[in-house]
């Protein structure tokens, strides 16, 4: 059964040390500047953001059906049976396709290298293989953040907002969004409210791709049979002509 | 060194533009993409990526066109601009490839689509096409160094593959300028309205149609006054009526569907997005309806003028796609920097020099004259 990350907005104190951990874990600096920025970057793969007295946290949404593992032309992104969706960094070329594609605005650059690589959150692909929770959700002090199997979650979400329904926006982000996530997000406030791009297609973007690429068989057929048969009709009529002009001089 | 000071201002310009496209090089390798361009996590595709490849490809256009109507619609009237056409395109193609070793951040993996393969994608099969596709074109091309240096024999080989090598060359142009325009079908929150339609590939096909005969007759101008060549007006004429039925169908459909989406009124906002919209239509919408009338198509230079108009709305609706239309959904403006703009005049400057030097040293321009009504030259002599 897949895993999942649900972060409740309404517990999260802002306190950045899922951040912390999200660095130590990848190795990347981290700092009070570091802190400060609240947005994802290749050197922040988690971002805490403030929105008035709220917070908020950005990270890899881990798609269900993953817009980056479909549009890489490598096929440099896979999207796991536990969950995660990962990035090979020995395959990527470097066209940057997932970072325009994602929906979420999460993969980034490490651009000033003369040997660029995608940087973006991992679910914590080997621990989640040891049965591990996310670095993020181990050092979350408030239960903001927790790891688990993404139908557990979904329950127990649905549970927090049956319980406390004064508390909590009526819905749950990720269940839908582009055909589901594997992190889901709680709020007190409508999700747009929370920088969270709402308005999104409730189908998986690859279909909108898929679509136009399942008529590349259709089109080679087509056109072979169409430029074939125009080729044929075309030349034999110069054929006969010449036929029949041969045959005129033979006459005369 | 006198001699060598003695260059024509256009050599000045070539040589200023090698210079400074050198140096742009020596910064994109050492500084990496941060260094020698203005894009982010937020706008990863600039103008190498929105002029480079997406206009490079669809100027190239006119090389499957054109062999199409020559080799597979046996009109041979086209045949003395077949192979200029074919050389621009196997040029343009190769372009397109040097620009994508600047864009991509690991150029040296450029080949990985080869064995790492992902069907799904679009990249993955725009991948496939072009390199496809260029084969055909040096294939297409190749017979005129064969005959340059009389070699006999391997013209023979061509040309008994020649037919099924156009038709590759169709099919797959067909694919992969559509294919340009599915790119963006993966982007409906971010790509503006006036622009995203689940229609993109056919528009992108159709305008690659109409950019291809447009640059047909705007090459032949300019072979004719750089080699003394003689402008094919009633070719070219008929050609400019297809193209302005063409941009007609074009602009109807492009027309129709922005009312279908419910996008029509936007064109009438208040932003810089309706006003390139605005812009790209008329420099397409213009030149259609001055080719629809029979003295503009007959004058050279109205119909050059023209052309240019097509390629520039051409050039417009590919840049406001991959430039104006993705901004306001990415959060960012974007201007390119300074050696994104060199490497770009360098590739234009290089792909100049390479036709006319092709041009001076190979067999392009049939030596016969053109013929001027109808195609049947060969049948003439054979009734006679």
């Amino acid at each position: 059964m897949s895993r999942a990350i649900l972060y409740d907005s309404t517990k999260c104190i802002g306190c950045r040390l899922c951040e912390a951990a999200c660095a130590e874990r990848w190795g990347l600096p981290y700092d009070d500047k570091v802190a400060a920025e609240e947005k994802l970057s290749a050197h922040k793969l988690t971002a805490v953001q403030t929105h008035g007295e709220r917070f908020s946290r950005r990270l890899c949404m881990h798609c269900e059906d993953p817009t980056c593992a479909s549009v890489c032309p490598v096929g440099a992104f896979r999207k796991t049976a536990l969950g995660p969706v990962v990035y090979d960094e020995s395959r990527c070329i470097g066209c940057r396709y997932c970072m325009l594609a994602c929906p979420f605005q999460v993969p980034a650059y490490t651009w000033d290298s003369r040997l660029p690589v995608v940087k973006k959150c991992d679910m914590c692909y080997e621990r989640q293989q040891a049965g591990l929770a996310t670095a993020c959700a181990d050092a979350c002090p408030t239960g903001a953040t927790i790891s688990g199997k993404r139908d557990a979650l979904i329950a127990e979400a649905r549970g927090r907002i049956a319980e406390n329904p004064g508390q909590y926006y009526d819905r749950i982000y990720g269940i839908e969004e582009v055909g589901g996530t594997s992190v889901l997000f709680l709020s007190a406030v409508p999700f747009e409210q929370l920088g969270l791009r709402t308005g999104l297609p409730r189908e998986p973007l690859p279909l909108l791709t898929w679509r136009a690429l399942s008529y590349v068989p259709d089109i080679v057929v087509a056109g072979t049979v169409l430029l074939g048969g125009v080729w044929w009709i075309t030349h034999r009529r110069e054929e006969v002509a010449a036929a029949e002009a041969r045959e005129k001089e033979e006459q005369s | 060194m006198t001699r060598l000071l003695r260059l024509t201002v256009w050599q000045w310009i070539f040589v200023a533009l090698m210079l400074g496209g050198l140096y742009a090089a020596y910064v994109r390798v050492f500084y990496g993409l941060g260094g020698a361009t203005h894009l982010s996590d937020q706008f990863p595709w600039g103008l190498w990526i929105g002029f480079d490849v997406l206009c490079g490809v669809g100027l190239a256009a006119g090389g499957f066109t054109l062999a199409a109507i020559v080799h597979i619609f046996n009109i041979e009237s086209y045949k003395p601009i077949l192979r200029a056409t074919i050389l621009t395109a196997f040029l343009g193609y190769g372009l397109v490839i040097l620009a994508l070793l600047f864009d991509l951040g690991r150029p040296y993996r450029i080949w990985h689509p080869l064995v790492m393969w992902n069907p799904r994608s679009v990249m993955f099969e725009v991948a496939w096409c072009v390199m496809l596709y260029t084969t055909v074109l040096a294939l297409e091309f190749v017979p005129a160094v064969f005959e340059r240096f009389g070699w006999q024999r391997p013209l023979g080989w061509m040309r008994a593959v020649s037919i099924p090598l156009v038709m590759a060359g169709v099919i797959l142009s067909t694919l992969h300028q559509s294919s340009l325009g599915s790119l963006y079908l993966i982007v409906p929150a971010k790509l503006h309205p006036l622009w995203y339609t689940p229609l993109l590939p056919l528009f992108f096909f159709l305008s690659a149609l109409a950019v291809g005969f447009a640059m047909t007759i705007f090459e032949s101008w300019h072979s004719s006054r750089a080699f003394g060549r003689q402008l094919e007006a009633p070719l070219l004429a008929s050609m400019a009526r297809v193209l302005a039925v063409l941009l007609g169908f074009y602009l109807v459909l492009r027309f129709w569907d922005l009312g279908r989406r419910g996008a029509l009124a936007r064109v009438l906002e208040n932003r810089t997005e309706s006003y390139l919209f605005i812009l790209e239509i008329a420099l397409l919408l213009v030149p259609m309806l001055l080719l629809f009338r029979r003295p503009v198509r007959l004058r050279p230079g109205a119909l050059y003028a023209c052309a240019v108009m097509v390629i520039f709305g051409f050039v417009t609706n590919r840049l406001n796609v991959s430039v104006t239309g993705m901004e306001a959904g990415s959060g960012v403006h974007y201007v390119p920097k300074w050696t994104e703009v060199m490497v770009t005049l360098a590739i234009i400057a290089l792909g100049f020099a390479i036709f006319r030097f092709a041009a001076q040293h190979l067999p392009i321009f049939e030596e016969e004259a053109p013929a001027v009504s109808g195609r049947p030259v060969r049948l003439a002599a054979a009734g006679d």
